[in-house]
């Protein structure tokens, strides 16, 4: 069996896998935030943080309780590792500098999971496990309340109650996250991921020299790592290390754990506004996007030319012989069109297009499916701005889901989507135009300017992966890429709960055979042009002098 | 004048008063028929028609154009305005450089942008001020003679004032006729010739300053301030110096700013990256591709849309209060209509004669037709009709006939000629008169009579007394005709998501055969004001909304209330005051065509954004290799048309860009094509055509501009 053969085969077994758990896992996270009962765990835990679940928020308490749960989250984040120094069980790791401990606090909480430092030789057991692997469970949860809170939005009429945060952050935590983690966990360590809390070995190499090894609490992390699209792994080498990915098949089952919650969200969506059509409509806009970078980067990995190419059968550098080109493809596909940033290779020695292509997915605003819960307002937010423009083609004030698309909601939705390329683009220039940062770069030429555009890119959009080579523990860099995080990840959640707040205050508007019917492919095709055309032409005078100078060159 | 309002009782005996008085503004508009003989050009029926647009109004409305430069104007568009100040920049930069060809042609091309898109809103300006001076000779100075005998300048009315007028005078301000009754000359208007009657009391008191009394005396007391009459609107309105930015313009006016945002943020972020990549960017290059990419043609034409949509109302001789109620129409969900006068013709006429046992229908229709020849009601006269069309019998010359004329006591006619006597008339009165005679009433006469009266129709019965005694003959069968086409009109609007809903006075037996008839979704029978405004409430709560038309003082809540209410200009002045749009044919059909402009307004709009961004492409593809291939010869390959050199790849990128305004002038002015089709069908075709057509027009343009540029000697 050939190596094209055999990635198409995975890629076909993984939307199996996705299209099984779809229903169920949609049709559950449906129940899961319409229930009105409590599980007794849940209640202990809202008595320990003295939240009255059952109390409606209108959208300005509903982003106070994620800006503040958020901020504490942070500020612990960052005293835990300034702190581990005098911690028991941190290996004898010393405490983190202030700037590190900033970016990765702010990492970790907004979802992206950047990593500017080293897992294996900075991060002992309990920052690990109870710093960064609780925020793993939490950040997740909060995107998907968000996005929850933004559903109900379109769900409701004429009230501005969005629901509760609190209820929606631990039921996200307590009956989806932990349960599937813990399962996927299982998985992991029956096929041989690690899982202990044994201490630093120092192992002999088969060429001579020795190499340390640590263990730690690996599998259990590695699972909420990719189910909740963080991607911070726990050694450096993230999921191309044999202790977090050890075969082919718990590498297909990473990318599953990747996409199995951003896209059932679809159908969770579609249950919630009462039409399980307009949820099968956002995933076919997702899915066929994702289907069309995949293949994208499968052509250009597995169809680029040179004598070391064809030798190889493909443009395997950079990617671990244990899961090839294919699946490498799939994964490095999948991690930027989600908010994920976990690798299983090296994105920076992918071909140039292919390098591109992660690039064009992040830049795209993670939204196919996109990070657990911010996917989905995501493409919510763009479906409000193609609704807005195809309403007008049918001769009609432009509704979406029954609510009206005025200039109050247009002004929300702008705003988001001016958000990241702001941040993208600004930074990136500052950075290309002082002398200091550029002495970060590896590489030089359009490859060394890829390093740069990649890393505030992946920060501004909360994916956390890295073009690796570009050296990003600087105070610089740690200082301007946590900015990028925190203002990528709240921003567009203040205007996403100010924008469901102003949709829930409408009162619907009936369906005629007038209202543009967002639940047909015809919207799902405009829908698409619109992703790739707005968001996709910002980012293509930069895209042009990095991975398309570097792809188209030879 | 009102032969028309004289009925045959008969005809009227199951109908409501409501429904007499709906016959009786009718017969006002009969008086001013413009839906037959519209003024100026007629659109064609049940669509919507295209505006002219004449090339040569770009020339006279060029220094306009140049006019609007004013950075204070510009700033209104917050595209434009980018495009001004790049025009600037460019041009301050070429001063800078003066040897460079290549910046002066650029900065030529995108003050003509500007200039381009300035003239689009001039152009559909100027059309608005050639009507409002035609007004304007209307408001000539008039004095008024109030009623106390004292003469005042007619712009120094208040009021409540009292004003006489006599044949001859210009009425100095709007109000009410409080006294008296005159044929009024209201062509200053509507543009149409033919005398309305106005009068006090009721539904035709309503007159408006400016129109001309033809005869008799009236005594008006005055309802608006000088300044703000109804003329005054109309000039307002039609210069566009009322225009306000509707919400959909100012939601649309959002996205265009934040793209712009979006663009600029991506071109001045890149001369860092270019530093770093090896070339410098010079501001000219950088300003050219920023209007390439930011939304030009939607941004310069917007304003034109808006305006040239009102005037297309204008130009139907509707005027809408608000642009506000231009775009409601386009989202009405609901219409309301009147039955008579909308859906069907005004009177009812005859449809069928339909014999007793022993009878032939031939010989009903000849003593139908016999009785009805000197009847002039539109009832006889459709019998005569009737009996010609379907058993070819001409009318006659009859020698010694006698007349029986219709009264109110006997409830029937008929004629006395060669020893027979026919009478047609109400059921129960030729019942009577022929037992009287000792004739023999046919026992199926009641059952056809309940029959038709039961499908809605008015029966007349038909009796003869001759050699062969007195007897029933047949029933002629009236009914409410439905006008030709309707039928097809309610396809059409269900089709695009709206229903109607038929309001009569009518018993509810015989309104359902006239909705089932013509095809309505749904009907309000024996209605009142109440029924009508309970109704709109309830439509409305449903999120739907609602228009209708109406002219009564009883109609002006209603009118409030819906979300466009179109008052009829025969109406009163509290209907006109509660309407947002008034028209002046009062041909209440045409509020289906208002649906349709403000459909069309909203698709032009929504077509040229989809243009405009879908444009973005080519102009991509053309500049980025034009800036980077120097460097990184592989972005050549993006030079997928070919284009000549650099230099005429950017310069063909911001001719196109400019010329593109210039093209698409025309179709904002007349708006896209519009058919009333289901909403997934039009997106269908507007996304084939501006969107996919969008995306590879400008590949073409640019290239055939390259090429006309690489002729010039000297350059690429």
């Amino acid at each position: 069996m050939g190596p094209v053969l055999a990635g198409v085969l995975q890629l076909l077994a993984l939307i199996g896998a996705l299209a099984l758990a779809y229903i169920p896992l949609g049709s559950y996270m449906a129940k899961v935030y319409s229930s009105d009962k409590h599980w007794r765990v849940e209640k202990w835990i809202y008595k320990g943080i003295g939240a009255d679940p059952d109390t409606e928020m209108r959208w300005t308490a509903y982003l106070r309780g994620v800006l503040a749960f958020s901020a504490v989250g942070v500020l612990f984040l960052y005293l835990l590792q300034r702190a581990q120094g005098v911690l028991p069980g941190s290996l004898g790791f010393a405490s983190i500098d202030p700037d590190q401990a900033f970016n990765t606090a702010v990492s970790f909480v907004t979802n992206t999971n950047w990593q500017s430092y080293y897992g294996e030789q900075a991060m002992g057991h309990v920052v690990q496990t109870a710093g960064l692997a609780v925020q793993n469970f939490v950040s997740a949860a909060v995107g998907i309340a968000v996005a929850v809170a933004l559903v109900r939005g379109f769900a409701r009429s004429r009230t501005g109650e969005l629901g509760n945060f609190w209820a929606d952050l631990v039921r996200g935590v307590v009956r989806i996250l932990v349960p599937g983690a813990f399962v996927a966990a299982l998985v992991l360590v029956a096929c041989g991921a690690l899982q202990n809390f044994s201490g630093i070995h120092e192992v002999g190499q088969f060429m001579g020299g020795s190499q340390q090894w640590n263990g730690g609490a690996v599998a259990s992390q590695e699972a909420i790592k990719e189910l909740g699209t963080n991607g911070g792994g726990y050694f450096n080498a993230n999921s191309a290390h044999p202790f977090e990915n050890p075969t082919p098949f718990t590498n297909l089952f990473e990318i599953f754990l990747i996409l199995v919650i951003p896209f059932a969200l679809t159908r969770t969506f579609g249950i919630m506004v009462g039409s399980v059509k307009q949820g099968y409509a956002i995933l076919a806009t997702m899915a066929s996007i994702w289907v069309g970078f995949v293949a994208l980067m499968m052509w250009t990995e597995f169809a680029h030319h040179g004598p070391a190419f064809d030798l190889a059968g493909g443009a395997y550098e950079g990617k671990e012989v244990r899961f090839g080109v294919g699946a490498s493809s799939i994964f490095a596909t999948s991690t930027t069109l989600t908010s994920t940033g976990a690798v299983d290779s090296f994105h920076s020695s992918f071909t140039g297009l292919g390098g591109g292509i992660t690039m064009l997915g992040m830049m795209l605003g993670e939204i196919a499916p996109g990070g657990t819960g911010s996917g989905l307002y995501g493409m919510l937010i763009m479906a409000v701005i193609a609704v807005f423009i195809a309403g007008l083609m049918v001769g009609r004030t432009p509704e979406y889901l029954g609510k009206k698309i005025g200039a109050r909601e247009i002004k929300l939705a702008a705003c988001y989507i001016l958000v990241t390329p702001a941040l993208v683009l600004v930074f990136t220039a500052i950075a290309m135009a002082l002398p200091t940062p550029g002495h970060s770069m590896t590489n030089s030429g359009a490859h060394g300017f890829s390093e740069i555009l990649y890393a505030y890119t992946s920060a501004s959009n909360n994916n956390g992966s890295a073009f690796a080579g570009l050296n990003a523990d600087t105070l610089w860099f740690n200082s301007t890429l946590g900015l990028c995080m925190l203002f990528g990840r709240f921003l567009p959640m203040v205007f996403v709960l100010a924008l469901a707040g102003s949709l829930a205050e409408q009162k619907p508007v009936p369906e005629t055979a007038g209202t543009l019917r967002t639940e047909k492919p015809l919207f799902t095709g405009l829908l698409v042009g619109a992703i790739l055309i707005i968001t996709g032409l910002t980012y293509f005078p930069a895209l042009a002098l990095g991975p398309l100078a570097e792809g188209l060159a030879s | 004048m009102t032969t028309d309002v004289t009925k045959s009782d008969e005809t009227q005996s199951d109908e409501t008063q409501s429904d007499v008085k709906k016959q009786d503004s009718m017969s006002t508009s009969t008086l001013a028929p413009h839906q037959d003989a519209p003024t100026g050009h007629k659109p064609p029926e049940g669509r919507v028609g295209a505006g002219l647009f004449d090339p040569k109004q770009l020339l006279k409305s060029l220094p306009d154009a140049v006019r609007k430069l004013d950075p204070r104007v510009m700033v209104k568009s917050p595209v434009m305005f980018v495009v001004l100040v790049g025009s600037v920049l460019t041009t301050v930069f070429s001063f800078k450089d003066p040897g460079d060809w290549f910046g002066w042609t650029i900065s030529a091309w995108l003050w003509l942008t500007v200039i381009f898109a300035n003239l689009a809103e001039a152009v559909a300006e100027g059309r608005g001020k050639a009507q409002a001076d035609t007004l304007r000779k209307a408001k000539t100075d008039t004095v008024a003679r109030k009623a106390d005998g004292t003469v005042v300048a007619g712009t120094e009315l208040k009021i409540g004032d009292l004003v006489v007028c006599e044949a001859g005078d210009i009425i100095p301000g709007d109000g009410d006729v409080v006294e008296g009754v005159a044929s009024v000359d209201e062509s200053a208007i509507t543009g149409e010739s033919a005398p309305v009657i106005r009068e006090s009391g009721g539904d035709r008191s309503a007159v408006t300053g400016g129109t001309k009394v033809l005869s008799d005396r009236i005594v008006i007391k005055i309802t608006t301030k000088p300044g703000e009459t109804f003329i005054d609107r109309m000039i307002n309105l039609v210069e566009g110096a009322a225009r306000q930015k509707t919400p959909n313009e100012i939601a649309l006016n959002i996205l265009l700013a934040s793209l712009t945002i979006v663009f600029l943020l991506a071109v001045a972020t890149l001369p860092p990256l270019a530093d770093y990549a090896g070339t410098h960017l010079t501001m000219v290059v950088l300003v050219a591709l920023l209007v390439c990419l930011i939304p030009t043609t939607i941004g310069a034409l917007l304003s034109a849309i808006g305006i040239a949509g009102m005037d297309r109302l204008v130009q139907r001789n509707v005027l809408a209060m608000s642009g506000r109620a231009v775009e409601a129409a386009g989202d009405v969900s609901t219409l309301l209509l009147d039955k008579t006068g909308t859906i069907t013709l005004g009177n009812r006429q005859a449809a069928e004669f339909v014999p007793v046992r022993g009878t032939t229908d031939a010989e009903v229709a000849d003593a139908a037709q016999l009785s009805s020849l000197a009847d002039e009601t539109p009832e006889g006269r459709s019998v005569v009709v009737l009996a010609k069309e379907k058993y070819g019998l001409r009318e006659r010359e009859l020698r010694g006939a006698e007349w029986i004329a219709f009264t109110a006591q006997t409830r029937m006619s008929g004629v006395d000629v060669d020893g027979r006597k026919i009478r047609k008339g109400a059921a129960g009165s030729v019942i009577a008169w022929v037992a009287e005679r000792g004739g023999e009433v046919a026992e199926d006469a009641r059952e056809l009579t309940d029959r038709i009266a039961g499908a809605g129709g008015t029966p007349l019965l038909v009796a003869v007394e001759d050699d062969r005694g007195a007897r029933v003959l047949g029933v002629i069968h009236l009914k409410d005709v439905v006008k030709d086409g309707m039928r097809e009109r309610f396809e059409e609007l269900r089709r695009m998501g709206i229903k109607t809903v038929m309001i009569t006075g009518d018993n509810p037996l015989t309104a359902k055969a006239i909705a089932d008839e013509a095809g309505v979704d749904d009907f309000l029978a024996e209605a009142t004001p109440e029924d009508k405004m309970a109704l709109i409430k309830r439509e409305q709560a449903g999120g739907k909304l609602v228009a209708m038309t109406g002219d009564g003082t009883n109609d002006a809540p209603a009118l409030a209330q819906a979300d466009v209410g179109v008052a009829m200009n025969t109406g009163t002045s509290a209907a006109k005051e509660a309407g947002n749009m008034v028209d002046l044919d009062s041909n209440p059909t045409k509020l289906i065509e208002i649906v349709e402009i403000g459909k069309q307004l909203l698709i032009t709009r929504g077509a040229l954004t989809t243009f405009s961004i879908a444009n973005d492409v080519a102009k991509y593809f053309a500049i980025i290799p034009a800036l980077f291939a120097a460097v990184y010869p592989g972005l050549d390959k993006l030079n997928v048309m070919g284009l000549n050199s650099p230099d005429s790849a950017i310069l063909s990128a911001v001719i196109f860009n400019a010329l593109i305004i210039i093209a698409l002038v025309p179709l904002s002015l007349k708006g896209v094509q519009y058919r009333p089709v289901s909403a997934d069908r039009l997106l269908r075709r507007n996304l084939t055509i501006y969107g996919l057509g969008g995306l590879i027009a400008p590949f073409i343009g640019i290239k055939l501009i390259d090429l006309l540029i690489s002729l010039i000697p000297g350059i690429g």
